[in-house]
């Protein structure tokens, strides 16, 4: 390959994708409509690189590409059996570290987790569940904080601190144990100074944080994945589809 | 039930195949038999004595819905401790009459928490959904029958 100076780009499953200086390979290839699977990335918050769903592989090692910085040497290959079996157990090792029960969740169909276990042709937890207990916030009155559901992505806790100029959510807690804090001194949502309007408010991936008067709106079959999948779809929530 | 829903196809599926113990006859033991369709989890000891009858006999077993993959919406119990629940439904909740906590020879007793078949016999294939799609149903019997592996397409494999 012939290195255009002007116009960089590397290699992605064997298509040339152009990148601008400072651009990870995950940036870089969504801008060019290549779909890399992934949970806690979003292109207007700083990458966190936490949920491995983007594992990606050059130069025989695996890389998360929301932080692998894009080179004009890098030959990266993501749609392969053996990412895409890895990313399955890690979507199936979310499903069973926490309690989701996709029947009873207001978010099934418009979750991106869910969406991301069909994309992996996932039919099953394989792993032991682990049904956690974990404690439910009902404090707020707009907004519903139920941790059962939570992955620990940390996109609302970015939101937060990067776009809505608070502070209001923090992961706390280690291993097993990490969980979502509201940040206020009774350590409840309600005290906190979220607002429906925050885009804190209206990040998260899977059914953990819900707006009260949301939920049920969308018939099942109007529903973000119902009829598509994330790859075609993007990681997308409901307001955000046409 | 859900098995009903692929409508008048039932007739030609029955054509091809025998039913033997499930719920639309009597039949109280389950024979020798080419395809187990189970559905919920296990939540009591008879689950448990049902569900290895099922294994011992089929030679191919099927998970079918999200309670026998995964718990499902009774699996909502385990995060409770299982004394905490009985008393609360029996003793101490709202409305309650004649309060006593139900102690019959004939009733199974409860497991402690609610499981997956998974965690008690190995399974053949799995039809997620609640219910899974009559098609998916169709699909899956019909492959057995014709000696292929099962194709279900997105929208055959659903969680909810
Ligand atoms: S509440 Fe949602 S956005 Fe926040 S960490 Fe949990 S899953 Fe991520």
């Amino acid at each position: 390959m012939t290195i255009d100076i002007k116009n960089p780009s590397f290699l992605l499953d064997g298509e040339e994708v152009p990148f601008t200086e400072g651009q990870t390979v995950m940036e870089a290839a969504l801008t060019a409509g290549s779909y890399i699977p992934h949970l806690c990335f979003h292109p207007e918050l700083q990458a966190h690189g936490s949920c491995r769903l983007c594992i990606v592989e050059s130069d025989n090692r695996l890389h998360a590409s929301c932080t692998l910085q894009a080179n004009s040497r890098l030959k990266v290959s993501s749609q392969t059996q053996a990412i895409n079996k890895m990313r399955k157990h890690i979507v199936q090792m979310l499903f069973v570290e926490g309690n989701h029960i996709c029947p009873s969740c207001e978010f099934s169909g418009n979750c991106q987790l869910q969406a991301m276990a069909y994309e992996l042709d996932m039919e099953e937890g394989h792993f032991h569940f682990r049904y956690p207990k974990r404690e439910q916030d009902a404090s707020h009155n707009d907004i519903f904080l139920d941790r059962d559901r939570c992955i620990n992505c940390e996109l609302c806790v970015r939101a937060s601190r990067e776009n809505d100029a608070k502070n209001v959510f923090s992961l706390g807690g280690r291993g097993t144990e990490t969980h979502l804090c509201a940040n206020s001194a009774s350590g409840k949502l309600g005290d906190t100074s979220l607002d429906v309007s925050d885009k804190a408010a209206n990040i998260c991936p899977v059914g953990a944080l819900l707006i009260n008067d949301q939920s049920y709106v969308t018939p099942k079959e109007d529903r973000v994945y119902y009829q598509t999948s994330i790859s075609l779809r993007g990681n997308r929530r409901p307001k955000e589809i046409e | 039930m859900s098995l009903l829903d692929i409508d008048e196809r039932l007739l030609d599926l029955i054509e091809k195949v025998e039913f033997g113990r499930s719920p639309i006859n009597d039949i109280k033991v389950p024979g020798a038999c080419d395809i187990g369709l189970v559905e919920g989890g296990l939540c009591n000891e008879d689950n448990v004595r049902t569900l290895n009858e099922f294994r011992e006999n089929c030679s191919i077993l099927v998970a079918v819905g999200a309670c026998a993959i995964n718990g499902g919406v009774p699996a909502l119990r385990n995060e409770i401790d299982l004394k905490d629940c009985l008393e609360t439904s029996y003793l101490t909740g709202v409305g309650i009459v004649d309060a006593q906590i139900p102690n019959d020879s004939e009733l199974p007793l409860l497991l402690d928490k609610v499981h997956p078949i998974f965690d008690a016999v190995k399974i053949d294939y799995v039809l997620p959904g609640c219910p899974p799609p009559a098609e998916a149903f169709l699909e899956l019997v019909t492959a057995v029958i014709e000696g292929r592996e099962p194709n279900l397409g997105y929208q055959l494999r659903r969680f909810d």
